[in-house]
Parts: structure tokens; sequence; C-alpha cells
């Protein structure tokens, strides 16, 4: 996965968090995942379809959520309460919606659907053109985690290098 | 949150009504917190285009406040069928996804406005008075100005 696609989902989470929790974060630990996605909490999911195709997990453990979702809120949650894994979804829903928008005016058009929440303990085990990145965030409320599964689509690749090709 | 000084119909005074269109609850009570802010009033929630629909005609709002991303029906073909039955209808796009063939799309079809999520109630605020336009006015705040 190219360092083109992550940033501007570094850069979308960033801005959402900082605004939404009122406090600066920072990049804590950034790897690769070579086991089965392994969910830590309250997580969202998200598909992209396009140019670049593939999945984004927001992932809080459930004590994180509640104060991620609390300071969303502007008001204490509590953790059965469901407006806390709607706000982690619509967490989910702000960045990757904004790191899209980046992306698209960069050339790449997707399309994305509704964050969905992800609700089994295990995911599909990354593959070789299907890298798996997770970037921890380390806010004041708690680590969040973001978990990037995404590949080039080869035959809309195809269809692009053709088209600048011709051009 | 922050307080606005109201915006009010011009015609009678009253709050102007809202119609938030969104599949998250979350952003629709985010949106709520902030209508009331500028002293406005939900006059109803849908969470996708098809329900958006049905609600305006039961509600007949000033104004609609609608997402883009949402199941069944997307914000943009919600707002194009509400325009063409109600041509006076204030749609305001607020959406995450904020590309340029998003907004023009959008625009094209009968939106007046888009907002870019994570929504700043002050952006919301100015373009809810620009949409008005003379058909709201903004009230002195309560104790300002004495």
């Amino acid at each position: 996965m190219k360092m083109e696609l992550i940033q501007p989902f570094i850069n979308a989470a960033d801005a959402v968090l900082a605004q939404g929790l009122k406090s600066p974060m920072s990049i804590g630990n950034v790897s690769m995942e070579e086991e089965a996605y392994r969910r830590k909490g309250v997580a969202a999911l998200v598909w992209i379809t396009g140019d670049i195709e593939g999945r984004v997990i927001f992932d809080l453990d459930p004590e994180t959520s509640v104060r991620v979702a609390s300071q969303f809120a502007g008001t204490e949650l509590p953790e059965s309460d469901e407006l806390v894994r709607e706000t982690v979804c619509e967490l989910a829903n702000q960045v990757i919606g904004n790191a899209i928008t980046t992306l698209n005016d960069e050339g790449f058009h997707f399309r994305v659907h509704p964050p969905v929440l992800h609700t089994s303990e295990h995911g599909a085990k990354s593959s070789e053109d299907t890298e798996a990145l997770v970037i921890c965030f380390e806010t004041s409320s708690g680590n969040v985690f973001m978990n990037i599964a995404l590949r080039y689509n080869r035959r809309r690749q195809g269809e692009r290098t053709a088209g600048a090709g011709n051009s | 949150m922050e307080q606005f000084a109201p915006v009010r119909r011009s015609k009678d005074g009253q709050p102007v009504r809202y119609l938030v269109v969104d599949d998250s609850v979350f952003a629709r009570k985010n949106l709520g917190q902030m209508i009331e802010t500028f002293g406005g009033q939900v006059a109803g929630e849908a969470g996708d285009g098809m329900t958006a629909i049905t609600e305006y005609e039961r509600t007949n709002p000033d104004i609609v406040l609608m997402d883009i991303t949402m199941p069944q029906m997307e914000g943009i073909e919600a707002a194009e069928k509400i325009v063409r039955q109600h041509p006076e209808a204030r749609i305001v796009m607020v959406s995450s996804v904020g590309y340029q063939e998003n907004i023009v799309a959008a625009l094209q079809r009968g939106a007046r406005h888009f907002v870019q999520k994570p929504v700043k109630p002050e952006v919301l605020y100015e373009v809810i008075k620009y949409v008005l336009g003379e058909d709201g006015t903004v009230a002195q705040a309560a104790g300002a100005g004495v």
C-alpha cells in the first residue's frame, strides 16, 4: 500500500479527532497486520469501491469508545448507550469521507458505502495484494485504531493508464 | 455549545423549521443541538432518502439538512425528487464526502449549498442565513444590546 493512499486518511483522522475531542492527538504505533484482524472493542467498518478498493475499520476499546463518544456528544454517555456505537460509525464516516475527498481531488474515483458496525471478533486475513496497515492515534480519551486494507483496482488502474497514454 | 443570535422566519417571526436527514443518529442529534443554538426547531428527522421525501411532505420545513451517503436512497437523489415537487425547497447538503463532483452534482440537482463534515457551527450558521436570504431575520439575542 503506497503512502499516497495512506496520508489522506492520517490527515483526515487528525483533523476530525482534534476537532471532536478539542485536543491534539499524536500518531503512535504503525504496523502491518500479518494475522487476521482481531476486534478490540467497538468497531465501525466502511467499504470503499472504485479506483481503489477495500475497507477501513475504526476500532476503539470499550472504555475509550465511551470517552470519545461522550466528548463528541458533549455529555456523559453510559457504555450501553446505542449512541456510543453510532458515534464510532459517524467518526469513521467523517474521517473516511474527508480522506476520500482529498484522494478524489487527486484523480481517484470512489464510492464510499455507509459505515456498519463490525461485530465479529475476527476479520479476513490480509493477503499479498490487500495488505492491512494499522495506525494507532493517541488521543486524550485513549487510543483510536485505524485498520486500512486497500488495493488498487487493477481493471480501473489499466483504464487510467490507457487514458493517460491517449491524452 | 456556542449560542448564536436566533434566526427567525421573516414572515411571522417564528423559529426556522428544519428537516434533518442523516443515517447516523449521532449526526442527527449533533445537528439538532446546533439548530437549537441557532434558535431553530427540528420539525422532523429521516435516516434515508426515501423517508426524507415523505417527511418533507409531512412537515413542510423551511430548510432541509441532507446527508449524501445513506442506505436505500442517497441524499442527492432525494434532494432532486424533493425539488422536482417543491422548487422552493431549500436543501443544504451536509456530508463528509466533499469532493468537487459531489458538490456540483448536488447543486445541479437542486441543493442550495454544501457543508462538509465535521460541521463547524459557525459555518452552518452563516450558510443558513445565506440560504434563507430575505426569508430569514436575525433576531436580537436575549440580553444583547441593552
